[in-house]
């Protein structure tokens, strides 16, 4: 299980500041579901290097996994990224989020 | 695995598992953060569900397999609107919710038993947004400001 404390900003710009993992993204983007073996063919890589890369992706929420029999299927996970774009892009212009403030205020208010 | 198409997205939420199920679950709730849409539905394990666009069209729809309160939905998916994707047929669509520390974790699996997939490459490109945005309600109080009304 991967600590909470880890999905931060910080986890994911570390994780993406390797072009070895960004590799990997990429070839997740383009085929998702892939297993460590399928990963690491036509790579420049050992295997235990792709794994440990694999596991700072895991921990920054950028890669996501399921069991499927014996085999552990690697997803990419977009979502911390689109966190992050939402930080700096649509932040300003979205009237949505007004909505969405308000929604979370009148949510959390019982428990306050 | 050839045969499928699939796609496993995460977000970790700090809210409990309760409030993350009442957004999951809730149409008023979920409209806010589903980009207009909301689910149509008794909730209720083999009950139909409808996704509705704002403007009241019926995107998609299915029936509900499996419902866990407050840790697991399956849904059968299918979308209405786009021929080529009604053609791929039914979909799979789990949502599974876990606490995870002080936060909870939130699993969305989409799959489909055929490889390529238009329709999973369609939902792939909406959930980060939509996973995105309920975060940022269940989660952020940086947006809220003091002045701003509030609903009911």
């Amino acid at each position: 299980m991967v600590p909470f404390c880890e999905m931060s900003d910080e986890a994911v710009f570390k994780a993406l500041a390797d072009s070895s993992r960004r590799r990997l993204l990429d070839r997740l983007h383009r085929k998702n579901g892939q297993t460590l073996g399928e990963l690491c063919q036509g790579l420049n890589m050992t295997r235990q290097a792709v794994a440990k890369h694999l596991a700072i992706l895991r921990r920054a929420n950028l890669v996501s996994w399921k069991r499927e029999g014996r085999e552990r299927l690697h997803f990419i996970n977009p979502v911390p990224i689109g966190q992050i774009a939402e930080r700096w892009i649509s932040k300003f212009d979205d009237p949505r989020l007004r909505a969405l403030s308000n929604l979370k205020k009148s949510l959390e208010e019982p428990e306050s | 695995m050839s045969q499928s198409s699939s796609f496993v997205y995460v977000t970790f939420i700090r809210t409990t598992p309760e409030k993350l199920w009442s957004a999951l679950t809730d149409p008023a709730q979920m409209k806010e953060y589903w980009l207009g849409s909301h689910m149509k539905t008794e909730w209720k394990k083999g009950a139909a569900w409808q996704l509705i666009y704002p403007d009241g069209r019926i995107t998609d729809t299915g029936e509900i397999l499996e419902l866990d309160p407050p840790r697991r939905i399956v849904l059968r998916w299918r979308n209405e609107f786009r021929p080529e994707l009604k053609a791929e047929g039914f979909a799979l669509c789990a949502i599974d919710v876990e606490p995870v520390d002080k936060a909870v974790k939130l699993t969305i699996t989409h799959s489909i038993e055929r490889s390529p997939s238009k329709f999973i490459e369609a939902v792939s490109g909406g959930w980060p947004m939509i996973l995105s945005n309920l975060k940022s309600l269940l989660e952020t109080g940086q947006l809220v400001l003091a002045d701003r009304p509030r609903p009911q």
